[in-house]
């Protein structure tokens, strides 16, 4: 069993829930960027939540199946049809062998998860089948799919009568995308080197996503200047003001090179590097920036431990519900 | 003096043993990291070691934030104190100085630049107080360096001279990085040289190339096969200048699998380093070409 690779989309990748451990070598975490998407597009296909799946972004691709198989697409409202008829997002449905699976315009959020019962079955690199196209590592031969491909599909299941069609993720239990887009975030890090004032203006300024946003990070534009406390720069820091002494970055740290715009790092962050950071993105907000499209307005929205706990409880309260619903 | 603690999110901590760069926070960095590690505290995931810093990842659902903490503060005054003798090992490494390619490249975003005017060689040499490139080569090349980090991207060393600090090379990195970089560049940004894993974006002066590999993916290359990267915190390592001719004959020697760079034991003491430079250099360099 395959999938051919008619057309390939923007930027469509392998991946599963990712390849914690080797931060300290320079290889980040990975995985799907918006993990609940990856998780229950999965579940829905009767495949266990990790298994590999496509990432699309932005576009879909168009692709062909060898066999038949179920096939579920979550994440971003990007609608699939099967050979040109329109199928349900957030929902298993049956695939033949010589069906065409395109989708049309994206309607709502940034990436579209199409999970395959069975899993793509790539070789698991560092334990994982994630992509990291910056180090050509893992996924299918190290970068995003492209026409001509024939990815293998597995056997990775939750066991017999789960992968049927027609299991859905009622709207209630899905993430609700909020009208105005708040990322929380945890000031700390090198939060001291900015003035009182500049960090006010950067939670009051609305931001707006930059098209340089990927897997790596988001770039946001359009607030005002950062202004730093003075000081004689470290020896072997750098010359500039945002410049420190190279450190790991958090997954979720906001830089600002040259305090101008900030880069929040996702999935697939580089490890560390020389700018200053103002804190980091609580874990429950990572999925919702998956879904930001470029020129989106965003604020940040600073919080307290105790907020980004409680925010992560709830998140994981949202994962435990669609595990329970989609239990086989 | 006291580490500097901070929560990065819910899931890391992060602690800056100083702001400036020392191998005296390198080794303390070290230490934590390495008692984390010995510990084995439920929930740690990413353990990593900085220059000056270093930074835990952890599953808040396992330990709390706060527990992080406090498993971390209790390791502090032990790291203080640790020996701060490593055994590891010397490796040589080929560079190509002033090659064709980085020099096309930075010729590419030279209004990125601090000095347009002046190609990458040119200005640190000029800022560090070196007649000539050549002069500033020779001091690149003189003495070995020491990996105080590995990342940004897979297998990335990040290098310190080891030479008295006002002796260090220091160089901005460029005003706007620049969207490419050749692969395997021998670059500097601050006190730091790196070598860069893969082509890709980039903010260091660039100096040169290195031919040998330092990542592989696919371990196909003889000396990668076991670790797909070359390069641990604590290594050493030492530039050797290489003539175009040079390069493309170990190059060539490279792509047919028969070639592998001299990597040798030795130990370090940042207390005898910091005793005696000279001396201690000079016995990195009969470890690296003693027999």
């Amino acid at each position: 069993m395959a999938i051919k690779v008619i057309t390939p989309g923007l930027s469509t990748t392998v991946q599963d829930l990712g390849r914690p451990g080797y931060y300290h070598l320079g290889f980040p975490e990975g995985g799907g960027m918006d993990r609940f998407a990856t998780m229950v597009a999965n579940l829905l296909v009767g495949n266990p939540e990790g298994a590999a799946l496509l990432e699309a972004t932005f576009m879909g691709p168009e692709l062909e199946f060898t066999a038949p198989a179920v096939v579920a697409v979550t994440g971003g409202e990007l609608p699939p049809k099967l050979n040109g008829v329109e199928q349900p997002t957030w929902e298993s449905f049956p695939v033949k062998a010589g069906d065409r699976l395109s989708f049309g315009f994206l309607k709502g959020g940034a990436r579209a998860y199409i999970a395959v019962s069975g899993g793509i079955d790539v070789p698991l690199v560092l334990g994982s089948r994630s992509t990291y196209v910056l180090g050509a590592l893992g996924g299918f031969e190290g970068r995003a799919i492209k026409a001509g491909d024939e990815l293998p599909v597995g056997q990775d299941s939750l066991g017999q009568g789960s992968g049927t069609p027609g299991r859905t993720l009622p709207p209630g239990l899905r993430r609700q995308e909020p009208a105005d887009i708040e990322i929380r975030m945890l000031p700390g890090l090198y939060w001291h080197r900015i003035t009182e004032a500049a960090g006010a203006r950067f939670f009051e300024d609305v931001w707006k996503v930059a098209p340089e946003a990927d897997r790596i990070g988001y770039r946001f534009r359009g607030g005002q200047p950062l202004e730093f406390v003075e000081r004689e720069q470290p020896f072997g820091a750098g010359s500039d003001p945002s410049n420190i002494v190279d450190a790991c970055y958090p997954y979720g740290s906001i830089q600002v090179p040259s305090g101008t715009e900030p880069i929040v790092l996702h999935r697939d962050a580089v490890s560390g590097g020389g700018y200053m950071m103002l804190g980091a993105v609580i874990s429950a907000d990572m999925d919702l920036i998956a879904q930001l499209q470029p020129h989106r307005p965003a604020q940040f929205v600073p919080v307290t431990l105790d907020q980004a706990l409680a925010a992560r409880a709830d998140n994981g309260a949202l994962f435990a519900a669609a595990r329970a619903h989609l239990a086989p | 003096m006291a580490i500097r603690f901070s929560h990065g999110g819910d899931e890391h901590i992060f602690g800056e043993v100083s702001e400036s760069m020392s191998l005296e926070s390198f080794f303390t960095g070290l230490s934590m990291i390495n008692a984390v590690r010995a510990a084995q505290i439920p929930g740690v995931i990413e353990t990593c070691p900085a220059n000056a810093s270093f930074q835990v990842k952890f599953d808040p659902d396992k330990i709390s934030p706060t527990d992080m903490l406090k498993e971390l503060k209790s390791f502090e005054e032990q790291a203080a104190t640790a020996d701060q003798t490593l055994a590891t090992r010397i490796i040589e490494l080929p560079v190509y100085y002033q090659d064709p390619w980085t020099h096309e490249t930075e010729m590419r975003f030279r209004e990125r630049h601090q000095d347009p005017n002046s190609t990458d060689l040119e200005y640190s040499a000029r800022v560090n107080g070196y007649a000539t490139i050549e002069e500033f080569i020779a001091a690149h090349a003189g003495q070995p360096w020491f990996v105080s980090m590995v990342g940004f991207v897979a297998g990335l060393p990040f290098l310190y001279q080891l030479v008295e600090q006002k002796k260090q090379i220091q160089a901005p990195k460029y005003l706007r990085p620049r969207t490419d970089t050749p692969k395997l560049t021998v670059g500097h940004g601050g006190c730091f040289a790196a070598i860069y894993s893969v082509r890709g974006a980039g903010g260091y002066q660039m100096y040169g190339v290195t031919p040998a590999p330092i990542y592989d993916p696919s371990q196909k290359v003889r000396y990668l096969t076991e670790e797909m990267c070359l390069f641990k915190p604590g290594d050493i390592v030492k530039f050797r200048p290489q003539t175009r001719d040079e390069y493309d004959a170990t190059l060539e020697a490279i792509e047919a699998n028969e070639w592998e760079p001299a990597i040798r034991s030795c130990s370090f003491s940042l207390t005898e380093f910091n005793r005696d430079m000279a001396g201690t250099n000079a016995r990195l360099m009969e470890a690296l070409n003693g027999n």
